[in-house]
């Protein structure tokens, strides 16, 4: 009988002391995860801070560990701050922002060269930010060599030693091999034609910069034109759209003549400048064809949308036209419009036919091998990849990554 | 449309129908719309010239010489660029050559690298492609057209050997490559040219008939 009392009393506690362990619980856990809501995110660990590779300077990469709070935890982060101070005491000033999830960022916001700086990222949600350590110092150096053009380095390399070899060859009087190019047949015949005719020559260099390689190949067939007209006795007019170009095809022609033996017959007036504006230089050329009336027109060099303009006109005067150009959405308008055009690269085998140089037809016959290899480098990456092997056509995009693999 | 407008329309109508006008014939319009859009070009090129490379890289830099000596070093391009003055004349002509050397040489320099990146090495990369390991049968199809377009048009500008025989065939299926490109280019850029002669008529129409009519009317 003195037992029952104890047993209904402790029956008593547990029937309370339960619920009130699982209210206390309850709360405990509701009040965790509501301050989880309510505090700001965990900050970032493990700031790196690295100078961006094969750059020049000017460019550092900053990585990290992301916030517990955006990997788990509340996940109500918004986006990292990245900001930058050269003293670790600050002030630090926001140079980039990324969205959540994104663990590396690159600061490339006016950085100087061999300058130390100290980094800090900031998580932010809704309720507030938290920085991270302050990582650092850092310095954005300028690096010699872009390691990612390694692949351009190489094929520089072996196309100079193909170059040189034949140049070599060439200049030691050995004979080359060039086919005849129908478009060069012509030239003859329309400078022929134009002596016949007391007419002029119209030369056009193109629209470009001298650092243009049309352009180049332009100036070296304006040589051997140039050449051809003096021992013609014919009168060649060359505007031009840029001065430096100008200034070169002067003295391009001028030797063209001196090589002929009549440096007399040369008018530095018919080699001139016109204007750098791409419509206005074809109104002017316009003009020239329809007034001078040449016999034959030169279209030779980097051309634009102002092509069809020029050889449409040329042809309603009844000159002969003879166009080159490597400008791919020129050469349809020049192959409806001229009697001939050389395609492309024929441009650049134009020059050298012509010059008969051993340094041109060295050059030539070094394009020619450099084809073939890239010929054999397509098969050999087509055959490659049949075998699932990517590696050998990578190391045309990336050989940088071969390396670091 | 104010009264100022409407002059400035009725000057650009009357420049664009000048050098439509050559459509017909050359003419002293025509002359008149090619001498001013020459000289107006020339004049603009200059003064861009001026506010963006001579007077911000060249004659500012070197008024703050006293503050930053380094600067002086401009006074190399200087001398360069006015060595291409010597031009003009006979005996000294011969110096602007030291520029024009100068300007080549750094032409040169700065189109190789770029060119064997864009023109060789990632062409050659975008034509290795696994011809068997493709989504569909055309587009196996497209992967070999690729491939065979890509290597007869190389071998069409083979330079060392008459193309005849084997080679002569290839070559021949080079040029059918290309000229079916030229046809597809050609196409797509009348296309563009015809969007630019519908805006220069809508100009006319619009801007000039249309604007003229509704300022007259009120």
């Amino acid at each position: 009988m003195t037992r029952r009392p104890h047993r209904f009393l402790r029956r008593a506690v547990l029937s309370l002391a339960l619920p009130m362990l699982l209210f206390v619980l309850l709360v405990a856990t509701g009040h965790a995860q509501s301050s989880a809501f309510d505090r700001p995110p965990a900050p970032v660990t493990n700031v790196a801070l690295k100078d961006a590779p094969d750059d020049a300077g000017g460019a550092i990469t900053i990585s990290w560990t992301l916030s517990p709070d955006d990997a788990g935890g509340a996940m109500d982060v918004i986006g990292y701050d990245v900001r930058r101070s050269t003293s670790p005491d600050g002030p630090f000033q926001t140079v980039k922002s990324v969205p959540r999830g994104s663990s590396e960022a690159a600061d490339e916001t006016d950085l100087d060269s061999d300058v130390n700086y100290f980094y800090r990222v900031v998580v932010k949600d809704a309720k507030g930010e938290a920085p991270s350590v302050v990582a650092g110092p850092v310095q954005a150096k300028v690096q010699w060599f872009n390691l990612g053009r390694l692949n351009t380095l190489i094929a520089t390399i072996i196309y100079i030693t193909l170059l040189l070899y034949f140049i070599f060859h060439a200049k030691k009087g050995k004979k080359l091999f060039i086919r005849r190019l129908a478009g060069l047949d012509a030239l003859d015949e329309a400078v022929g034609r134009a002596t016949e005719m007391g007419k002029p020559i119209l030369y056009v260099p193109g629209i470009s910069q001298i650092s243009d390689v049309a352009t180049i190949a332009s100036i070296n067939i304006l040589s051997g034109v140039a050449r051809t007209v003096a021992e013609y006795n014919t009168r060649v007019i060359v505007p031009n759209y840029d001065p430096i170009v100008m200034t070169v095809a002067q003295e391009v022609v001028r030797e063209g003549f001196l090589a002929a033996g009549k440096p007399d017959a040369y008018d530095e007036h018919d080699v001139f400048y016109v204007t750098t504006n791409q419509f206005a230089f074809v109104a002017a050329v316009d003009g020239i064809m329809v007034r001078e009336k040449p016999a034959t027109n030169l279209f030779i060099g980097m051309f634009f949308a102002e092509s069809l303009i020029l050889a449409e006109t040329g042809a309603s005067t009844g000159a002969i036209q003879i166009a080159g150009t490597d400008a791919v959405a020129q050469i349809p308008f020049f192959i409806a419009a001229c009697d001939y055009t050389l395609i492309g690269e024929e441009l650049y085998a134009a020059s050298a036919y012509l010059s008969r140089a051993p340094l041109l037809l060295g050059s030539l016959k070094g394009q020619d091998w450099m084809k073939i290899c890239l010929i054999g480098c397509i098969a050999v990456g087509v055959v490659t990849l049949l075998f699932g092997i990517e590696s050998f056509r990578d190391f045309f995009e990336t050989p940088l990554m071969i390396f670091r693999q | 449309m104010t009264g100022m407008e409407l002059f400035w329309t009725w000057v650009a109508a009357f420049l664009t129908l000048s050098i439509y006008s050559f459509l017909y014939k050359d003419n002293p319009f025509y002359k008149f719309a090619e001498h001013l859009v020459v000289g107006v070009s020339v004049g603009y090129i200059f003064t861009i010239n001026w506010h963006q490379g001579l007077h911000p890289y060249l004659f500012n830099p070197l008024a703050a010489s006293w503050e930053h000596p380094y600067n002086l070093l401009r006074v190399i391009p200087l001398i360069l660029g006015l060595l291409f003055l010597l031009r003009i004349s006979r005996k000294y002509n011969w110096l602007s050559r030291f520029t024009i050397a100068l300007v080549m040489g750094i032409g040169c320099g700065t189109a190789i690298p770029p060119t064997i990146e864009t023109r060789i090495i990632q062409q050659t990369k975008a034509s290795m492609i696994n011809i068997i390991d493709q989504p569909s049968l055309w587009a196996g199809f497209c992967a070999v057209t690729i491939l065979v377009g890509t290597i007869s048009t190389l071998i069409y500008f083979f330079f060392s050997k008459e193309h005849k025989g084997i080679l002569g065939g290839t070559a021949r299926l080079g040029i059918v490559f290309l000229m079916v490109g030229f046809g597809a280019s050609f196409g797509y850029t009348v296309m563009a040219r015809i969007s630019l002669l519908i805006g220069r008529l809508n100009f006319l129409i619009n801007d000039w008939v249309i604007g003229t009519w509704n300022f007259i009317a009120g």
